[in-house]
């Protein structure tokens, strides 16, 4: 399923990620259907998303809390968290 | 009992965690535990690790996956404690505790457990020396290790 319109995103970023990108969270209007195409989107927008989203194989993304696939539809969503790979234990 | 997740910024001591989890065990035969240490992969030249974590998300996740345990295995109790902030080498990171009748089900639960906080709880590992500042590369090993359970 395809938001038909915009929704509002708060979108966080954690460990290298947030910083290549300079700062932890923002809000984003998008129509993008997946976090693949927000990470497109994102990295349209300037060189540190570019840079921090070269290598999407390198990403991981939670929806709403819940880790998700980079191909997970975000009808619906009102957050997502794009991080490196998670390193607790 | 202590409560079943917990999620700190200050040291804790997994003796007296460990203690008082077993005192609370009556039916189980086992009780198995893991603690993980801070310890000092640049030889003498880590300063401290940082562990960054989704608040919010982190409690949940470490519910989740405790009570994935509890349903695949037959526990009579599961603890699980994680540490973030600012850890200084030798501190503890954190510890899970299993109780079960037999001691087969509590050391699989622990190794269940540790497998998926390892690489499906929203924590992230930085080591800093005097030369600066190193993110905690995640390893092959442990998706390897998280797929045997799937």
């Amino acid at each position: 399923m395809t938001p038909d319109h915009d929704q509002t995103l708060d979108i966080l970023y954690f460990a290298w990620v947030r910083e290549r990108i300079g700062i932890s969270r923002e809000q984003v209007a998008s129509s993008a259907p997946t976090p693949r195409a927000l990470l497109g989107e994102l990295a349209a927008r300037d060189d540190r998303y570019a840079a921090a989203f070269a290598d999407t194989g390198a990403l991981r993304v939670a929806i709403d809390q819940t880790l998700a696939d980079l191909d997970t539809p975000l009808a619906g969503a009102r957050e997502v968290a794009i991080f490196p790979p998670m390193t607790g234990g | 009992m202590a409560e079943d997740v917990r999620l700190l910024s200050a040291p804790f001591d997994p003796g007296t965690e460990l203690t008082a989890f077993t005192a609370a065990q009556s039916s189980a035969g086992a009780v198995v535990s893991f603690t993980g240490v801070v310890r000092d992969a640049a030889g003498g030249g880590l300063q401290h690790m940082e562990i960054e974590h989704y608040p919010g998300m982190t409690e949940t996740a470490l519910a989740d996956i405790r009570a994935r345990a509890c349903t695949r295995w037959p526990l009579s109790g599961a603890v699980v404690v994680h540490r973030h902030g600012i850890l200084r080498p030798g501190e503890v990171i954190m510890m899970v505790a299993t109780a079960a009748r037999h001691r087969a089900d509590a050391f699989a639960a622990a190794e269940y457990l540790m497998d998926y906080l390892k690489s499906r709880a929203p924590f992230w590992k930085r080591e800093v020396t005097r030369d600066g500042a190193t993110w905690v590369a995640a390893r092959d090993v442990d998706e390897v290790a998280v797929a045997r359970w799937e």
